[in-house]
């Protein structure tokens, strides 16, 4: 029998997990949930987004994500997921407690399934996490020609601290969206990337990351002007990004 | 104009300005009330603390403030109008055409004029813009490409209807289309913020400039993408350049970034007025250095000649505006003065 604390716990590991698909950041790091209630097996989430006007897909995505996470943990029964304050509110709510997809809690309005968005946003989290991870083994003094050979398995051979093991878990989550041959690193259509050219496909992809970090710190200002020191799970620490690590942040 | 530091005057062409009405008696619904703490939270979360107006300022500061606000203490030339119009949510409208052209009576040579239009207003609304562009001499539109109308979720500037209406400015001597990739109202499932529509129409109309406001945030990456394929695609500043007051460290990595996909050329300063007032951001962005490794990185420098063309000189040239001859007129013997005469 675990006993409530442990419970909580779990449950905020496992909303850790769900990303905000745009800034490729967790929920629980950005402040948006501000509760967990476990009343036996149940468990309540609330949670609040930055604006009002948020757009309804993505906050879609998140709160039925966060469902799904919770409800994947072995002893819960039954899961609500509510979202404060937003133009949609009562749609989004509804149609995540019946598990509807976007598609059916928006019957005129949408027209087709969020599997597009949630494609697109992976694949640049896909290409974020991967250039930190690229960039992190280049400074190690790793050659390009030698990591870019590498598959699944090589890459998972490489002896890395902390740091190192995070970036490379987290790069290998987005790993399959992009799908191509085995090697642990390919552009997001799946193609090889050329050593001579690396520093080039760096520069290009540089801007993925540098424009979700650029939103996220304008998702913290707005969330923080709406809601002051309204409570959260866990008090977004903007320094933190976990996979950071260009000293973009102040 | 802006006083440099050596001493050096500098011309300023503010982008981006607006005179809204979001007092308690214009707004029309619960919308209306959420639209304009949302911008005031953009306004508190971004400024510097004693630059943070009362939410009842905010609502509604009115004509004077803002002649003040740009043109006297404020270190405005020129002040582009960017009408908005959201009669669902206002009564009256939000800040329109209509309303833009009082103060552009009163200080003719100190406000450019922007029309706006939509293209699901079919044949109507090519009459209506038609008459427009010639009672307002237009040389620019705002538009909203995420616009609520009817059942309409919004609209992409490379759909037939658009291209007519683009046609149509083309004809009229409407030449800048400023485009903002406004967040979704109703809730699509395709993402709203999307700038891919701009890489055609950009294409299509290469003697129409196309100015991405907020430069294409939240999507600043696929921006970039695009722009730097098509000459003819600008950024406009507002929204990413307040940063450089709660995080330079971001918009140095930012305006570097815009530098090696767009170039000097293509960038235009915009206050966002109300939103955020010009004299500090200017001020600042003046006194902005970018640091030694984000030089290294992008190999761009921000220099002071790049400084005036962003702040001026690029949507001078846009809107074909004389400056010599507005210098002669303006600046020294009659500097601010036109505002305070014309009270």
């Amino acid at each position: 029998m675990t006993n409530e604390k442990a419970r909580t716990d779990e449950v905020r590991a496992a909303l850790d997990r769900v990303t905000d698909p745009e800034l490729d950041e967790s929920v629980i790091e950005l402040g948006f949930v501000t509760g967990i209630d476990i009343a036996g097996d149940d468990v309540a989430v609330t949670f609040r987004l930055p604006t009002y006007w948020c757009a309804a897909n993505f906050s879609y995505l998140m709160a039925s994500d966060m469902r799904d996470a919770v409800a994947g943990l072995p002893w819960v029964r039954r899961v609500s997921v509510v979202l404060d304050e937003h133009m949609f509110v009562e749609a989004i709510n509804d149609g995540v407690a019946k598990s509807q997809d976007f598609a059916e809690a928006f019957p005129t309005e949408a027209n087709a399934d969020l599997a597009g968005i949630r494609l697109n946003f992976g694949l640049k989290s896909f290409e974020r996490r991967q250039e930190a991870l690229l960039r992190h083994l280049l400074a190690l003094g790793h050659e390009p020609a030698a990591i870019l050979k590498l598959d699944a398995g090589g890459l998972e051979r490489i002896n890395l601290n902390a740091e190192g093991i995070s970036l490379r878990r987290r790069y290998l989550e987005r790993r399959p969206l992009a799908q191509g041959s085995a090697l642990a690193f390919v552009t997001r259509n799946g193609e090889k990337i050329m050593d001579e050219t690396l520093n080039i496909y760096l520069r290009n992809i540089r801007r993925v990351g540098l424009n979700a970090e650029f939103n996220g710190a304008l998702c913290r200002g707005l969330l923080a002007a709406r809601y002051g020191d309204a409570p959260s799970v866990l008090p977004a620490e903007p320094e933190l990004i976990d996979f950071m690590r260009m000293g973009v942040a102040q | 104009m802006y006083k440099a530091k050596n001493g050096e005057e500098i011309f300023i062409v503010d982008g981006h300005v607006h005179n809204w009405d979001a007092s308690p008696e214009n707004i029309r619904n619960i919308h209306g009330k959420q639209f304009i703490d949302c911008f005031y939270g953009y306004h508190s979360a971004l400024s510097p603390p004693e630059q943070v107006w009362p939410p009842e300022k905010f609502a509604k500061y009115g004509p004077d403030q803002m002649v003040k606000d740009l043109f006297e203490d404020g270190p405005d030339d020129i002040a582009i109008f960017q009408p908005t119009y959201l009669k669902d949510f206002y009564k009256t409208g939000f800040n329109t055409l209509e309303q833009n052209n009082v103060l552009k009576q009163k200080y003719p040579d100190r406000f450019i004029l922007n029309g706006a239009f939509d293209p699901r207003d079919g044949e109507g609304g090519l009459e209506a813009l038609e008459a427009q562009a010639e009672t307002y001499k237009l040389k620019g539109v705002k538009l909203y490409t995420a616009e609520w109308k009817g059942d309409s979720r919004g609209y992409k500037l490379s759909d037939p209807a658009a291209y007519k209406y683009l046609e149509k400015a083309e004809k009229l001597g409407i030449k800048n289309i400023h485009v903002h990739k406004g967040p979704t109202i109703i809730p699509l499932d395709r993402d709203a913020f999307d700038v891919a529509d701009i890489d055609h129409c950009a294409t299509d109309f290469p003697n129409l400039n196309f100015i991405v406001e907020h430069c294409g945030l939240p999507r600043l990456d696929d921006f970039c993408w695009i722009a730097v394929q098509e000459a003819n695609v600008y950024g406009g500043l507002a929204v990413v350049l307040p940063f450089i007051h709660s995080r330079p460290g971001y918009f140095a990595k930012v305006i570097s970034e815009l530098l090696f996909w767009l170039g000097e050329d293509r960038i235009l300063f915009g206050s966002d007025y109300g939103i955020w007032t010009p004299q500090w951001l200017v001020d600042r962005f003046m006194n902005f250095e970018l640091p030694e490794d984000v030089m290294k990185e992008t190999g761009k420098e921000l220099t002071l000649d790049i400084k005036k063309k962003i702040l001026g000189g690029n949507a001078a040239r846009l809107y074909g505006v004389d400056v010599e001859a507005h210098k002669k007129k303006h600046w020294h013997a009659a500097q601010h003065r036109e505002p305070a005469m014309a009270k």
